[in-house]
């Protein structure tokens, strides 16, 4: 394969592993984009939550997640007025710093703050800054016709920035290869609910994020090492209440805080970055690929409060969540400021209070260096649930 | 023909306006005295035209949550929909509906009636969270209409290209779909004829709008488009489609046209020609004007008056020969427009300075909505760049009173005339 971006995870211990994987993850250097630049790679930058990087990763681009960074906004706050959430600042940071180069930039309509960023940006850079629009009419007959239109000028973008024609070959080895992704991560993920003492929260969610700033074929090597480890793991059996975690679809909350809750629970799912797990199932490889492609985002996929659906109504979808994990709990989150997250807040805790399910209910900032108080009250939560 | 006189002429539009407002809310009261139920819409994409056709009584619940600021009672709502839940962080509107809803309907202007049907854009992404709340609520059948809008600065596709056509029948096909559902609620049948009148109606309206607005040009302008602007938005927003908006909007061309002919601005003398980007200060409206007015600063443009239009600032006339194709056009165009103004404010500011020859521009971003609010900052700076205008950045909220400081918007206000008058004087000296 490949050259590697990421090399320091070979060969070593599954700790090793992890602790490869956090530091990447908070060097809000980039040092894997970096890398792919020297060589020559040209860089789509991707605003949260999904898009069909296969189209990019076709024609040899490296797809890069942008979900904010824990940086100081201090370039980027002139560009923005207060009452937004953090992921938008720094995300722009990342940029204006010089931290992160690229040579393209899409953003979605997946919230009111987030579809002005396509602007914020075009303004600041001469390179291509659009949107995608992904539909926020799943239901109509004609969404999927037109995603894949969508998909198809986005595809023409791509083309021109690097010079490279995506075939159908180079599309469908695309596809191999990021549906081996999600199959991965989809085992990552079956370990959590089953065996959820093999691996923490905090752990699978190192080894998840990565996935955002290399390429999935080095991903999957990664995962491929590290599945196998945690399986072999000796690891027993704690008390610890199994929650569902919910509210980090967009902005991340801080490393930190998920370590802290895994300490006191076992996450048994949740949606963090739940754009790198959109798609339930493989993507097939015949046919018209893209439309294969716009098929699985609207019929085989799973959801968040940025998407309207009326076959998902969100609530309905947290319980069943919650069933099939086997969660005694949830923790109901949202970013500061996010409009979409603090909405379903709402109505999450108003179905779990019909339902007699105990949550626990956070607000978070990907910057926030203090949780103390959180983490206290979370205890309080999980040994109340234990004891009762 | 008898001679019309300035007396009769002047001031009609604010006049009208009120009186239908009044009127449409006294018509809600009554649909919901009989337990009948309403289309909720919103106005940047509204379908009136369409649920017209069906004899839907329109409620726009953006209009009735800033009345509880307007009418100074939006603390109490705000608070009812915080004990609930939401988070003082969402936007306002969303919040006072809430309390309304919960209320049975009862606010200032009346009792609206409970949602039969729900239709919205995705001009704004919280116009579907909202709309998802009455899901709950009452089981409301929602219809969202995709609309996709400019991809990237510039990059506008235009009638008669292959992107074109591919985004105006995907809004086609989304009407198709819609017509069954209004069908089924409304137990009636679909009637293209009657289509075709209420999009006569809204052509007129179109029309009119985009006049008033280009008419504004003069010197001195002729209305204030913050204050008096916000009246005739209602207009075009509560009858959009209708006869009476049809005749409201002809008179009030006249009304402009005859003040442009003699020289008729507004009640102040004009100093000062100003654009305003974002949304209004409801909870302090009439102080919030004043702080302009009172130095001799006049709005003579707003973005909010093209994109809380719907993009009807662009005065699109709908073809009624091939209705549904063309309303899918017209409503594809007038709603992006509507959004560019959002996101690529910058572009219609940069123009107006020298359409309507500006001598400042005043950014007011807000709290409660992330949709316009979001690039101010950022847009300022593009205009900034590309022009020598001055401009007044200060942020407050539309509903929220806890986050708008009065005295010091008007030390920042102040300071701002004050630029503006030494700079006067500064280009009076070197000329
Ligand atoms: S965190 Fe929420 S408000 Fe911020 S960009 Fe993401 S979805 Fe939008
Ligand atoms: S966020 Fe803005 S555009 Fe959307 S409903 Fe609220 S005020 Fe209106």
């Amino acid at each position: 394969m490949t050259n590697h971006l990421f090399g320091t995870w070979q060969n070593q211990s599954l700790e090793g592993i992890f602790a490869e994987c956090r530091e990447l993850a908070e060097n809000a250097d980039f040092p894997t984009v970096k890398r792919w630049r020297e060589n020559g790679g040209k860089v789509l930058g991707h605003f949260q939550v999904y898009f069909p990087e296969e189209i990019a990763h076709a024609a040899g681009m490296l797809p890069l997640k942008m979900r904010g960074a824990p940086v100081e906004p201090t370039h980027s706050d002139s560009r923005f007025g207060s009452y937004l959430c953090s992921i938008l600042k720094t995300s722009l940071e990342l940029v204006l710093s010089n931290r992160v180069e690229l040579d393209m930039f899409v953003t979605h309509p997946i919230c009111d703050a987030a579809r002005n960023l396509a602007a914020v940006w075009g303004r600041n850079y001469s390179y291509p800054c659009q949107i995608l629009y992904l539909p926020q009419n799943a239901n109509s007959k004609a969404s999927a016709e037109y995603l894949c239109g969508e998909y198809e000028r986005v595809k023409g973008d791509i083309e021109a920035v690097t010079g490279t024609k995506v075939t159908d070959e180079a599309l469908r080895n695309s596809l191999i290869v990021y549906n081996e992704n999600r199959r991965l991560l989809r085992q990552l993920y079956e370990i959590k609910r089953k065996q959820p003492w093999l691996v923490t929260g905090f752990e699978a969610y190192l080894l998840m994020t990565v996935g955002g700033m290399i390429l999935r074929e080095e991903h999957n090597e990664l995962l491929k090492t590290a599945i196998p480890l945690i399986e072999a793991r000796p690891a027993k059996r704690q008390d610890k209440i199994r929650v569902v975690f919910e509210g980090g679809f967009c902005e991340q909350p801080p490393l930190d805080l998920i370590r802290a809750i895994s300490q006191s629970c076992y996450i048994v799912d949740d949606d963090l970055l739940i754009g790198l797990r959109w798609i339930l199932e493989d993507v097939p490889l015949e046919g018209d690929l893209l439309m294969n492609m716009a098929d699985a985002y609207l019929e085989k996929s799973s959801y968040s409060p940025v998407q309207h659906d009326a076959r998902k109504p969100k609530e309905k979808m947290l319980l069943q969540r919650i069933a099939d994990s086997g969660a005694e709990a949830a923790i109901i989150t949202a970013a500061k400021m996010c409009e979409p997250g603090l909405e379903d807040q709402v109505t999450y805790t108003k179905a779990l209070d019909e339902k007699g399910i105990p949550y626990f209910v956070g607000e978070f900032e990907e910057n926030m260096t203090s949780f103390d108080s959180m983490e206290i009250q979370l205890e309080t939560f999980t040994e109340n649930l234990i004891f009762s | 023909m008898t001679e019309i006189t300035a007396d009769e002429f002047v001031g009609r539009g604010n006049k009208e306006g009120a009186d239908l407002f009044r009127e449409w809310f006294d018509g809600l009261a009554e649909h919901a005295k009989r337990g009948e139920g309403a289309a909720y819409v919103f106005v940047m994409g509204s379908m009136a035209e369409l649920l017209h056709v069906f004899d839907f009584p329109l409620v726009l619940p953006e209009i009735t949550s800033l009345q509880t600021a307007v009418r100074r009672v939006a603390d109490k709502y705000l608070a009812e929909a915080e004990d609930y839940g939401y988070s003082p962080d969402i936007c306002g509107y969303v919040k006072a509906d809430m309390a309304v809803q919960l209320r049975g309907g009862d606010h200032p202007m009346g009792r609206i009636p409970k949602p039969a049907i729900a239709v919205m854009t995705n001009a704004c992404n919280t116009y579907i969270k909202w709309a998802e709340i009455w899901e709950r609520m009452y089981g409301t059948p929602l219809f969202v209409i995709d609309v996709p809008a400019t991809r990237q600065a510039g990059g506008q596709f235009q009638p008669g290209s292959a992107d074109f056509e591919r985004d105006r029948k995907y809004v086609e096909a989304q009407i198709r779909e819609l017509i069954p559902l209004c069908e089924k609620v409304s137990g009636k049948k679909f009637d293209i004829d009657r289509l075709r009148e209420t999009l006569k109606y809204a052509n007129d309206m179109n029309t009119g709008w985009k006049r008033v607005l280009e008419l504004n040009k003069s010197k001195p302008s002729l209305f204030n488009a913050v204050t008096d602007g916000t009246v005739y938005l209602g207009v075009s927003n509560n009858l959009r489609g209708t006869e009476k908006g049809s005749t409201f909007f002809k008179n009030l061309v006249e009304e402009m046209e005859y003040k442009a002919a003699h020289g008729i601005g507004t009640q102040i003398v004009e100093k000062y020609r100003l654009g305003f980007v974002g949304v209004p200060c409801y909870p302090i409206f009439r102080r919030f004007s004043e702080m302009f007015t009172e130095w001799g600063g006049n709005f003579v443009h707003s973005t909010y008056l093209n994109f809380a239009s719907g993009g009807g600032s662009m005065g699109y006339e709908y073809d009624v020969n091939r209705p549904i194709e063309s309303l899918a056009e017209g409503f594809l165009i007038s709603v992006r427009e509507a959004m560019d103004n959002m996101f690529h404010q910058d572009r219609v500011v940069i123009d107006w300075v020298k359409n309507y020859d500006l001598d400042g521009v005043v950014y007011h971003p807000i709290k409660s909505c992330r949709t316009v609010s979001t690039g101010l900052a950022d847009g300022r700076r593009a205009m900034m760049a590309a022009t020598d205008v001055p401009s007044l950045f200060i942020e407050s909220d539309m509903m929220d009173k806890r986050v708008v400081s009065e005295a010091q918007m008007k030390n920042r206000a102040d300071a701002f005339f004050e630029g503006l008058a030494s700079r006067r004087e500064m280009a009076k000296i070197s000329s």
